[in-house]
């Protein structure tokens, strides 16, 4: 052990535990503050900000300021359907796609296989600056698609990482259980379908709560290709109600709630996935 | 029978290549739509004056022009400098949890991994609304009141060009360090145990078995995240556009906030593209010095 847990004195023990768990809350204090500060004042009045006092403390709960932040646009209920229409398909496409594509790479022969492998992976290395530009290009004046669901989801598809982690993890998949399966009759779908889905649950559950986190919380490409109301998410939607009421702190506060509770809701729910999606990509990289 | 074995084999290689492309074709397809294709558009479209009706090819005159403006080079260092504030912080803090982490219960490790990834699961936008009023410049503001405990004067956090950088990085500091303190833990669990109990055979102390054996034994980890935390940071632009625009006086102007500022506000689309692509070569130089100079011992 790094600590030595056979002090002879437990009290020593008992004093090292208490000081290090003391400094570990006021750092956890430190990290939650603003996510406390965001729900706790998302509960006051929807009135304008003056000199205001901000409480840390609620002295009464009022969902006044979600209905103030529902008001403000016929179309605050849209955002969030349109997030989740973008989040849940493009999460549907990628543990489809880019499992499918992670098992050929790993584990199916074909000519310029290695090739093709590599040229996705220098392809993760290229900042996202690079293609911003020419992405913008081709949805708004060569496909004409902006402002769409289409513009929002078909860059998405397929994500290289995701299919980065499907080929590590499947690669460990033993061969003999893909032979006896093609001796069994099987073709590569059934495969694919029967034996692999199955062993890579775990796998799958990561990339695609990763996947709907990323997507859910992603602000500049929405940003870039909407230009109505009606088809902003709500993360574009929330940043637009913060430029149009500077100073109505709580309804704010509210509108970022909103934007945060699903994915806060996930988390609690599916924490183990969550963190295992955070080595998962780390290990031996 | 030899002879039809082989050729059953070759079938089924040959048969199997073909599920191989049907496998990847989608996949393959939104690569090269998505990805190939701008990356080789963006290498044209540097070379142009870029108009939606037919661009002007105008050589390097976009590079030229890039690399005399001083708002580039102004960007580069704000860039850096956000980088070597923020990064090794967020490192040496995430280290430190870690290792506090490490001796306490199971379920303890769990919650405080928990609490501390939390941040992360929260949108920007989100965090955005939050800390623009954390630093609210008004006496009343949440920080204003928190230095005003130990008597330091009211501050203009976002607005002045002294404390805009430092307001950058102190968010960051708090709200990024929850992936690797996820990672870094993990890994010192990977430390075999026998490791320690040599040491403690040889009378080492807690400070000496952290310099001997935790260090060198996460040197990896420590790359990686390094590497990806550079590379992270050097593409850094929500924030910046969200909390203060760039400003004030260009003191947050970070190149990637400089890039889209140059293609969604100016449209000069030319101009955009090979400033991203010097913004590219810089992270492959920089992340290839880092292995240069600490991968030299690490073994993948």
């Amino acid at each position: 052990m790094l600590f030595k847990n056979h002090a002879s004195n437990s009290m020593t023990k008992y004093i090292r535990n208490g000081t290090i768990t003391l400094l570990l809350l006021i750092f956890a204090l430190a990290t939650l503050f603003p996510i406390y500060f965001m729900i706790i004042s998302s509960l006051g009045d929807p009135v304008e900000a003056g000199a205001m006092n901000y409480s840390l403390f609620p002295s009464k709960i009022s969902f006044a300021s979600y209905k103030f932040f529902f008001d403000y646009s016929a179309y605050s209920l849209r955002w969030l359907f349109n997030s989740l229409i973008v989040a849940g398909t493009v999460t549907v496409s990628n543990v489809f796609f880019a499992s499918m594509a992670g098992y050929a790479f790993s584990k199916i022969q074909f000519k310029g296989r290695a090739f093709l492998f590599t040229l996705l992976l220098i392809a993760m290395m290229i900042p996202y600056q690079v293609t911003q530009v020419p992405l913008y290009i081709l949805i708004v004046n060569i496909f004409h698609i902006q402002n769409t669901y289409s513009a929002l989801i078909l860059p998405g598809l397929v994500s290289v990482y995701n299919i980065f982690l499907a080929k590590q993890f499947m690669g460990s998949i033993p061969k003999e259980i893909i032979e006896s399966a093609k001796m069994e009759g099987c073709n590569q779908f059934q495969i694919y379908w029967r034996i692999i889905l199955p062993l890579s649950k775990t796998v799958l559950a990561v990339m695609a709560i990763l996947t709907f986190m990323e997507n859910w919380n992603t602000f500049f490409w929405p940003f870039l290709v909407t230009n109505t109301m009606d088809m902003q998410t709500i993360q574009v939607g929330l940043k637009n109600f913060r430029f149009a009421n500077t100073t109505y702190f709580a309804p704010m506060m509210a509108g970022a709630t909103i934007s945060a509770l699903p994915m806060f809701v996930l988390f609690f729910s599916l924490q183990k996935y969550f963190l295992e999606g955070v080595t998962v990509g780390a290990v031996k990289g | 029978m030899m002879q039809a074995t082989k050729t059953i084999k070759k079938r089924k290689v040959k048969g199997d290549a073909g599920w191989g492309y049907t496998f990847i074709a989608v996949a393959l397809v939104i690569f090269a739509l998505f990805t190939a294709y701008p990356v080789a558009s963006a290498f044209i479209i540097s070379f142009q004056e870029y108009k939606p009706l037919g661009s002007t090819f105008i050589g390097f005159d976009n590079y030229v022009e890039t690399l005399s403006d001083s708002l580039f080079w102004k960007s580069i260092r704000t860039t850096i400098v956000y980088t070597i504030l923020t990064v090794p912080v967020a490192l040496f803090l995430s280290f430190a949890v870690a290792i506090l982490i490490l001796p306490l219960k199971k379920w303890m490790q769990t919650t405080f991994k928990a609490v501390f990834y939390l941040p992360a699961v929260a949108s920007g936008v989100a965090l955005s609304v939050v800390w623009l009023w954390i630093f609210d410049p008004m006496p009343s503001g949440i920080l204003n009141k928190l230095i005003g405990t130990v008597g330091a004067d009211n501050q203009n956090w976002l607005g002045s060009s002294s404390t805009a950088m430092l307001s950058l990085v102190l968010m960051a500091w708090l709200s990024s360090h929850g992936t690797s303190i996820i990672i870094y833990l993990a890994a010192l669990l990977g430390i075999d145990n026998s490791y320690y109990e040599a040491a403690d055979l040889d009378g080492a102390t807690f400070l000496q078995k952290l310099r001997y054996i935790v260090v060198p034994c996460l040197k990896p980890t420590t790359l990686f995240l390094l590497v990806t935390g550079v590379i992270g940071s050097f593409q850094v632009f929500q924030n910046a556009f969200l909390m203060t625009g760039g400003g004030p006086d260009n003191a947050t102007t970070m190149v990637g906030l400089l890039i889209f500022n140059n293609a969604f506000k100016y449209f000069e689309f030319g101009k955009a593209a090979a400033q991203s692509l010097i913004l590219a070569l810089l992270i492959a130089g920089v992340a290839l010095v880092q292995f240069k100079f600490l991968g030299k011992e690490v073994e993948y």
